[in-house]
């Protein structure tokens, strides 16, 4: 568009502008991509802190630190900040930076459009904050916001839905953006199957938010008719079911589970090759594998709510399918296996990081199965042991992932060699503090421990202060993150095009850090 | 702006209003399978059941037990006239719940029931029943309100124990009119 006009002069040479307007008005890929890590960033540690306002009231039992209504707050929040505020934008981040560089494309297809969709981001989620300061406090039903419960938050209930619409929006905005890019700004040669895992893993995940973000809009928006415009649509007196919120909230969730997982999948398989020095091994099969997750994540959405009641061939049909999922994961996770199989091995962050996610995600997998069964999830629902699960698939999977992806892409970025040792010291001590954090929380499950109470039985104790002890181990060896990152943007060793010796792909072919606009002349792909 | 890209980001968007639509279309959807499997209480206020009395089951007993709750707020006194009740199968029995209401105002209530074990609810026929309508209370009024039920012969075998719970909830939207 501007290359009409400014033909005399070369592109690199017209940067962006200066100050604060350079980010309330850009519409550059990388900029936007900045933007959202450093939110996601931010909102990793408000979330967090939520999380460790949490763990220290379950240090002990009995209540020390805060009231009931106050902790269920706690727990609603940091879910819905930590899902909608951190990891998906964290992720939407990435694409922004990587998906126009590994298809060789100048930008993402609409400009504008990335913008809005970035800046709507920072208003909802100071919006869903502001709920705590509220009349009545802050939702406090959980981030599932099932009905009758989440009728009776106070103010905070319109506040919290109109955040949720905007959250929904901003990614709906943002998935539509890397679709577009995805199909109509390949560089030539750069065929479907030829496309980086990471971009594949995107295009599918983009079509699962575009599907299922707005049943989520639509459940919110029928809530929202319940409490104040006299609807029953789950009100149980005006002939409503609130079984039905649980329906449509799954109906969303469980591939909002696969949103969050996907990309961090598409990350380790860009990770894995370059670290083994092999390509990737089964590329196709991971195609397919990630497709099939994503069609068997609309039809498994029930196996979260065996408990309230269904026919006996429902429950055998979610159960079913959800081991099915079971059959493409491990796939892939077969597939990472493989691609280290007799390769030359180095162990950067970035590797070790993707292979904490291989074996912990793993964990968080089988756990998964377990949950699948409908007898034992009987005994498991509701339990710390959900707790536990979702939080290795999330933290140590979807998280894990993130941040390997950060420490690989960042010497692009920023042009800097990250500090290598501190980079190893914050992957040690997450990796150790994370199952501190998490392991225990397994026992306490099976032992019975209900999930989000802020106070147990005293035979919980002993699991509960060592998981406490991990959590704040873990929530401040982030903080040395964020140094690393502050570090290596400020300077450090010069990093050049290619960064790691076993990278391939386009985006290792321009200079480090990548120039303001790359590719504006279309790559040739072989 | 590139026609391609206008052309596609278009049918994206048609694809998301379409979802937001098919997320309302769940509700008649939900309907339709609960009304099949005879499950959910979405299925519009109970109506009473007509049944032919075939006879009763004269060896076969069933259990039936009566709940009541109601929720927090709710300013009613409500309890089951009886608490359980052996009953045969196919044959019509009686019972009453009483309900006090405990303010100074006017108040609209509204029973709904829910069976359990759930494969149960189809065979839990009520010909007449105080939750089939909005129930009025003058200020502090209370009263019992009748209940016919039979449990249907055709209750498979292996169920022997039957719980119908009321919830007695407050009306809003029959009060606001």
């Amino acid at each position: 568009m501007s290359a009409t006009t400014t033909h005399d002069e070369h592109h690199d040479d017209h940067g962006p502008d200066k100050g604060i307007m350079r980010w309330i008005t850009t519409t550059n890929h990388k900029d936007i991509g900045t933007l959202y890590l450093f939110f996601a960033l931010a909102m990793l540690f408000v979330g967090g802190a939520m999380s460790l306002v949490i763990r220290a009231e379950l240090f002990q039992p009995g209540l020390q630190f805060v009231n009931p209504d106050f902790f269920n707050q706690m727990t609603t929040m940091h879910a819905l900040i930590m899902v909608f505020g951190m990891i998906m934008p964290a992720f939407v981040g990435f694409a922004n930076w990587m998906v126009p560089m590994m298809i060789g494309a100048p930008d993402m297809a609409l400009p504008r459009l990335n913008n809005w969709s970035f800046w709507i981001l920072p208003f909802a989620g100071t919006m869903l904050l502001s709920t705590l300061f509220m009349d009545g406090g802050g939702p406090a039903s959980g981030w599932t916001l099932y009905p009758p419960l989440v009728l009776q938050t106070g103010d905070a209930l319109p506040f919290a839905i109109f955040a949720v619409h905007l959250l929904g929006v901003s990614s709906i905005m943002g998935a539509i953006n890397i679709i577009v890019t995805i199909m109509n700004m390949r560089a030539p040669g750069m065929t479907l199957m030829k496309m980086p895992l990471f971009v594949w893993t995107w295009l599918i995940t983009a079509y699962l938010l575009i599907a299922v973000m707005p049943v989520l809009a639509g459940g919110v928006t029928m809530l929202l008719t319940d409490a104040f415009f006299g609807t029953s649509f789950f009100q149980a007196a005006g002939g409503g079911d609130p079984v039905l919120f649980q329906h449509i909230f799954w109906f969303f969730g469980h591939p909002e589970v696969y949103i969050i997982i996907l990309p961090a999948f598409g990350i380790i398989s860009q990770i894995i090759p370059t670290f083994s020095r092999k390509p990737l091994f089964g590329n196709d099969s991971m195609i397919y594998a990630t497709a099939s997750i994503a069609f068997l994540s609309f039809i498994v959405w029930a196996h979260h709510m065996f408990t309230v009641g269904m026919p006996l061939a429902g429950q055998l049909f979610f159960m079913l399918s959800t081991m099915l999922i079971a059959v493409p994961t491990g796939v892939k996770v077969f597939n990472w296996t493989s691609t280290m199989w007799k390769g030359s091995l180095s162990f950067e962050t970035p590797m070790l990081f993707a292979l904490a996610f291989l074996f912990l995600f793993t964990i968080g997998g089988f756990s998964g199965l377990m949950l699948a069964i409908v007898p034992a999830d009987f005994q498991y629902h509701d339990s710390y042991f959900v707790v536990a699960h979702f939080h290795y698939v999330l933290v140590p999977g979807a998280l894990f992932g993130a941040i390997a992806g950060a420490y690989f892409w960042m010497p692009k970025w920023t042009g800097h060699m990250y500090n290598e040792t501190l980079g190893k010291v914050h992957f040690w001590l997450s990796a150790i503090f994370v199952n501190v954090l998490f392991f225990p929380q397994h026992f306490l499950g099976l032992a019975g421990m209900p999930r989000r109470i802020p106070d147990y039985a005293t035979q919980f104790a002993d699991f509960n202060a060592i998981s406490t002890i991990g959590a704040f181990g873990f929530g401040f060896t982030q903080l040395l993150f964020v140094y690393i990152v502050i570090k290596c943007v400020r300077g450090g060793e010069k990093a050049t095009a290619q960064v790691w010796d076993g990278a391939e792909g386009l985006e290792w072919t321009v200079p480090s850090p990548a120039p303001y606009h790359t590719f504006e002349d279309a790559p040739e792909v072989r | 702006m590139n026609d391609s890209h206008t052309t596609l980001a278009g049918k994206l968007v048609v694809l998301a209003v379409a979802m937001f639509g098919f997320g309302f279309l769940l509700v008649p959807l939900y309907d339709i399978f609960c009304q099949v499997v005879g499950i959910g209480s979405r299925t519009g206020t109970p109506t009473a059941a007509v049944v032919s009395e075939e006879g009763p089951d004269t060896d076969r007993r069933v259990i039936v037990e009566f709940i009541a709750n109601r929720n927090q707020q709710a300013p009613w006194e409500f309890r089951p006239a009886v608490t359980s009740m052996e009953v045969m199968p196919g044959k019509l029995y009686d019972t009453s719940y009483f309900a006090r209401n405990l303010t100074k105002r006017e108040l609209v209530g509204q029973a709904v029931p829910s069976v359990a074990p759930g494969q149960a609810n189809k065979y839990f026929k009520k010909t007449e029943c105080f939750c089939f309508t909005s129930q009025e209370f003058a200020p502090e009024e209370g009263r019992d309100m009748g209940l016919t039920f039979m449990i249907d012969p055709d209750l498979p075998r292996h169920i022997e124990r039957v719980t119908l719970a009321y919830t007695f909830f407050i009306n809003q939207q029959v009060a606001a009119n």
